[in-house]
């Protein structure tokens, strides 16, 4: 009846349930680090879908993630308050999951919606330029976000429930591999890969390759949108500057890492890349080290910045990615 | 109407600086055709040799402003700036020469938050104020030019302004008439082609690294003049604008860059002097150049100069 990528995410799912069930030993702070994990996963894996199958570069990713955020947390603050009392026979337990559940679905539908607003126009464009765009874009919902006052504006927003806890972002996370292998592995998958490797040809074949990307684009969005919302649900308090073009270049760095169109790839790369700042963190209070070097270690972008060129000049593939870029017609 | 007039002074002053930093994006989009996002970062290592050279400079007015001592400071940002560059485009870019774009464009951002980070390790930080080199005041506007004696003309605008327009006039010789300028124009048509007549394309795409990021740092020592302090992350926006103002006058030439840059200052200025008016809160100042962008890139994605450039298979 199922099939058997089904029966692995459905056991996958029932793992993340048992697992979840004992996080409470886990200390704080690890937690935290974990949760963070699962969140960066989805980030990065939906962002593989633009970047490493589609070949299209986008910058910012942040911003749908904002989206979501901000969907998610203005449904949950309106419905914890109004509505949760109303659910009250259900129990809290299947009342707050309810809540929880539509909340992310509404910040991945928003995210998705702003994916689609984003996508046309930009995705006629290619490279850099479409690289630029998506950056703009990412700062005009920044922007946008900090003159909205019902948003909280610049100061942010307040988000008064946690509901985020191991289950719900590693079900997010296990959806979001599971979805994102199954589609490049299905027909569209096939046209994504065909517009990276060459447009001029998969057009000349009679693809669509704007109702490619846009495609891929809203639905990298829709996941950073549930992304978004998690985060929200954890952190419980969100601003715009939180969503600025660094947070972008984070998930892009996984990507890139981890390289791109290869998603357990990305994967590894996004545990690696959350704990890496905590670990230099850990490294830059050791008492052994020189005294100027505790701040070299402490700003992450430092090391990530070396990384991401390092990477490019001796092996632009990624750790784990196999295929080759276009070479420029010369 | 003289508050529009006095929008638009400033928005020019505002609009030079653009342009000296967009002509940097332009000419290295000329030759290498990829976008140098560590450019605005350039110009803020400009401000900081500015900032650190200057009391060393001003011991020579006895600390107090000099004209002198500020074209000093301005020519010394320069060339840090040039090398720089120059640095930048030999460990970063020139491995990456023949490989795809992305690649290229990756490093780039890979660069610039090197550059903004390492900067706000070496520099901290926190905002630095930048000692007043000019003694910057006010201009007293003669009673006879009637109504415009009310504008507020600032010394350092027109500093800002002359400067600018004597880069530009030079930028323009050297591209004209040297040789180097020459073949940096072939470069930009067809590699290949200058190579295989014997010009060093290597040699020359330095130059025009060089070239470009003076200009950068020039522009970060006008714009800190201007300006009460600096700070390691304060070559983001104004890189990322200039480049709208490259993209805006067509990028890859040069006149298209400097007139992209002033249009730009200009928009952006009466956009938020004008703001009540045209119902835009000013909080969206900074939205105001990628909407543009998104606009340009929309319907004229060659930009107002640029030439159309077919893709060939």
């Amino acid at each position: 009846m199922f099939e058997r990528h089904k029966v692995t995410l459905l056991a996958a799912l029932a793992a993340i349930f048992v697992v979840s069930r004992f996080s409470g030993d886990i200390g704080p702070y690890y937690y935290q680090i974990i949760l963070f994990i699962g969140i960066n996963i989805i980030l990065a894996v939906s962002l593989n879908l633009v970047n490493g199958y589609t070949g299209q570069f986008s910058l910012g990713h942040a911003g749908f993630m904002s989206v979501g955020a901000y969907a998610a947390a203005t449904f949950t603050n309106y419905a914890s308050v109004h509505w949760l009392g109303m659910l009250k026979p259900l129990g809290s337990f299947v009342s707050v999951s309810l809540l929880f559940g539509i909340a992310l679905g509404l910040g991945g539908l928003a995210a998705g919606l702003a994916g689609v607003l984003v996508g046309i126009p930009s995705l006629r464009l290619k490279g850099d330029y479409l690289a630029i765009v998506t950056l703009g874009f990412g700062e005009i919902i920044k922007v946008v976000i900090e003159n909205v006052d019902a948003l909280g504006g610049a100061r942010g927003l307040s988000v008064y429930a946690v509901y985020t806890n191991l289950f719900w972002v590693y079900a997010a996370a296990t959806v979001t591999i599971y979805v994102v292998l199954n589609i490049v592995h299905s027909t569209y998958g096939r046209g994504f890969v065909m517009v990276r490797d060459d447009e001029i040809a998969a057009e000349a074949m009679g693809i669509n390759t704007t109702k490619y990307k846009v495609l891929a684009f809203s639905l990298a969005a829709f996941f950073a949108g549930i992304a978004g919302g998690l985060y929200a649900h954890l952190t419980q308090y969100i601003n715009p500057e939180g969503f600025n073009f660094l947070k972008s270049v984070d998930i892009v760095t996984m990507v890139i890492l981890g390289g791109m169109g290869s998603t357990w790839g990305v994967v590894f790369a996004a545990v690696i890349l959350t704990i890496l700042p905590e670990w230099l963190r850990w490294l830059s209070e050791r008492p052994f080290l020189p005294h100027w070097l505790a701040p070299l270690l402490e700003n992450r972008m430092i090391p990530y910045s070396l990384l991401l060129i390092l990477l490019m000049l001796l092996r632009p593939q990624g750790l784990f990615g196999r295929i080759s870029f276009k070479r420029k017609h010369a | 109407m003289i508050e529009f007039v006095q929008q638009l002074i400033n928005g020019l002053s505002l609009g030079a600086i653009y342009a000296l930093i967009a002509l940097g994006y332009t000419m290295v989009y000329g030759v290498l055709r990829f976008i140098n996002f560590a450019h605005g970062d350039v110009f803020m290592v400009g401000a900081f040799a500015g900032l650190y050279v200057a009391p060393l400079v001003m011991r020579f007015s006895n600390g107090g402003p000099s004209w002198t001592g500020m074209f000093v400071i301005l020519i010394f940002a320069m060339m840090i700036c040039a090398i720089l560059g120059i640095v930048i485009e030999k460990l970063a870019y020139r491995p990456l020469r023949n490989r795809p774009r992305l690649t290229v464009l990756i490093t780039a951002i890979g660069v610039s938050l090197f550059l903004e980070n390492f900067g706000q390790y070496a520099f901290g930080v926190d905002p630095q104020s930048f000692p007043d080199l000019i003694g910057d005041h006010a201009i007293d506007i003669p009673a006879w030019c009637g109504p415009f004696t009310d504008l507020t003309i600032m010394v350092s605008q027109v500093l800002v302004f002359a400067v600018t327009l004597f880069l530009l006039i030079a930028l323009r010789f050297i591209v004209t008439k040297t040789k180097l300028g020459t073949a940096m124009r072939a470069l930009s048509v067809n590699p290949t082609a200058t190579s295989l007549m014997g010009v060093n394309n290597d040699v020359v795409i330095s130059f025009t690294f060089g070239l470009g990021s003076a200009l950068a740092g020039a522009a970060g020592i006008l714009i800190s003049i201007q300006q009460p302090s600096i700070d390691p992350l304060m070559g983001l926006q104004p890189g990322i604008k200039a480049f709208v103002a490259a993209v805006l006058g067509g990028i890859g030439n040069i006149p298209g860059a400097a007139m992209g840059g002033l249009l730009l200052g200009v928009i952006e200025t009466l956009v938020v002097g004008y703001s009540d008016v045209l119902h835009i809160p000013p909080g969206y100042r900074d939205a105001v150049a990628f909407f543009l962008l998104i606009l340009i890139l929309l319907f004229k994605p060659t930009g107002l100069l640029g030439r159309v450039e077919r893709e060939k298979v």
